[in-house]
């Protein structure tokens, strides 16, 4: 996340897996791996960053 | 009044963002640059600056803040005798600011912005949109603009700075005078003054007289590294969000109820949707991002074949960007429920606007609270809609009937 300028486009896309931190830049909200139904949201969420600072890896 | 200025040869090489045709509609030159062989165009005008127009050019710029740098951010040049970024050493941080200093210049109001931070404004906002409403609603006509969406922003700014509502029309008129007449020097420069002098009082009187939950008193107490912020940090963060917050949401709010009053689809799949809200309301800001901000460029270099001077202001125009076919498919279609949308209606990189989440909130609401009140309404004349352009546009009057 260092290059997360606060956008905030990931919890817009993907509530459930991003959050805020009290800067307004993103948190993950889940450890570990994502649930197979919020994948496709955490996908969303990877495509809408301006910054591109979110990779899911497999 | 006639407009004296010389006619525009070639948008590529003399283009002029405070033309009236590209004021009220900058949409279809944006496009003729971005698709010509010469998508970064140059004029002399206002003493010369450079306009990249595709997504990818425009993010990068953003990015190399090293080489554009903050120093100043209007296209225009100050009036003789001024500075560049500040006035009576007090610029606007941390939009003005370069590192180190952006750090803990943007560091210190973040929170103040965070999206948990302005969710407490979002009834206020309701209350004062109803109460705006409730002027005109029987009157079966409004200028979504002058009687709605100008007076949102300045009140919920307002309410965040802790001074009276009384001030509205000077606010937006000092905002305008900065902003949007930035090519009256007199008028920027008296403008300014009054910003800056309007706040100085502000701040003396939180010195005598501290408050609870007020905003300028915390910056005052505010210590950086065992030291209170000085105080033109303090009264340039009021202007920042004086100039910032005011004329820029104002537009985007004026440009969503424009777009509203020609789409009864899209309010209806608002109506029939809570859940697109969300993309709803990033798709609206990348398709009516107000602001453009200028660079100046710290030393010779050559960018995309252009070769900039130390010295030179570069625009980024993000309305262009945000309609860039390359980055966006249909650029200039509203949709919805847009899947990819990288939008930067809010820029990039550190200096990424540090109030988009207040921003997003006003927009939300003001469209929300007026479709509850008004769900069908269209304009009254789209020919005597007026704009404002230039660093920020939207309309100025939009009449709409209901």
């Amino acid at each position: 996340m260092g290059s997360c300028h606060g956008h905030q486009m990931c919890a817009i896309a993907a509530p459930e897996v991003f959050g805020s931190d009290e800067l307004g830049n993103a948190t993950v909200l889940i450890a570990g791996d994502i649930p197979a139904e919020l994948e496709g949201k955490a996908r969303r969420a990877e495509a809408n960053c301006p910054e591109r600072a979110i990779i899911i890896s497999e | 009044m006639t407009d004296t200025r010389k006619p525009v040869e070639s948008l590529l090489t003399d283009y002029d963002i405070f033309e009236p045709s590209f004021i009220a509609n900058p949409y279809p030159g944006y496009s003729e640059i971005r698709e010509s062989e010469c998508p970064i165009a140059h004029t002399d005008r206002y003493q010369g600056s450079w306009l990249p127009t595709r997504y990818e050019d425009v993010v990068a710029l953003a990015q190399e803040y090293e080489v554009f740098t903050s120093r100043g951010i209007l296209v225009m040049p100050p009036p003789p005798g001024q500075a560049e970024g500040a006035y009576g050493g007090v610029a606007a941080p941390p939009i003005t600011s370069d590192p180190p200093d952006h750090h803990w210049h943007r560091r210190l109001i973040l929170p103040v912005f965070a999206p948990q931070a302005v969710a407490k404004y979002e009834q206020g906002t309701k209350d004062l949109c109803n109460a705006l409403i409730d002027e005109f609603i029987d009157k079966g006509t409004a200028d979504a603009a002058a009687d709605y969406a100008q007076h949102i922003p300045v009140r919920v700014i307002s309410t965040m700075l802790g001074v009276p509502f009384d001030m509205e029309e000077e606010f937006t008129d000092w905002v305008r005078g900065v902003l949007e007449n930035m090519h009256d020097l007199e008028r920027r420069k008296r403008s300014r003054q009054s910003i800056i002098e309007f706040f100085l009082a502000q701040v003396e009187d939180r010195k005598k007289n501290p408050r609870d939950n007020d905003l300028i008193t915390e910056l005052l107490n505010t210590e950086v590294e065992g030291k209170k912020v000085p105080i033109e940090y303090v009264l340039g963060v009021c202007n920042l969000m004086l100039v910032a917050g005011i004329d820029t949401t104002w537009s985007a709010i004026g440009s969503v109820m424009w777009h509203m009053a020609q789409h009864p689809e899209h309010r209806k799949q608002l109506r029939e949707n809570d859940d697109l809200w969300p993309t709803a309301i990033e798709e609206l800001l990348r398709v009516y991002a107000p602001v453009t901000m200028a660079r100046i460029v710290d030393r010779d270099i050559e960018f995309q074949g252009c070769p900039m001077k130390a010295g030179d202001r570069v625009l980024m125009a993000f309305p262009a960007a945000n309609r860039d076919p390359r980055q966006f498919e249909n650029p200039d279609e509203v949709i919805l429920d847009r899947e990819h949308n990288r939008h930067v209606a809010f820029g990039s990189g550190i200096h990424r606007c540090a109030g988009s989440n207040l921003a997003r909130l006003e927009v939300r609401v003001a469209l929300q609270t007026w479709l509850e009140r008004i769900p069908e309404f269209e304009l009254v004349d789209p020919a005597s809609v007026t704009w404002a352009g230039g660093q920020v546009h939207g309309p100025r009057s939009c009449m709409v009937k209901f």
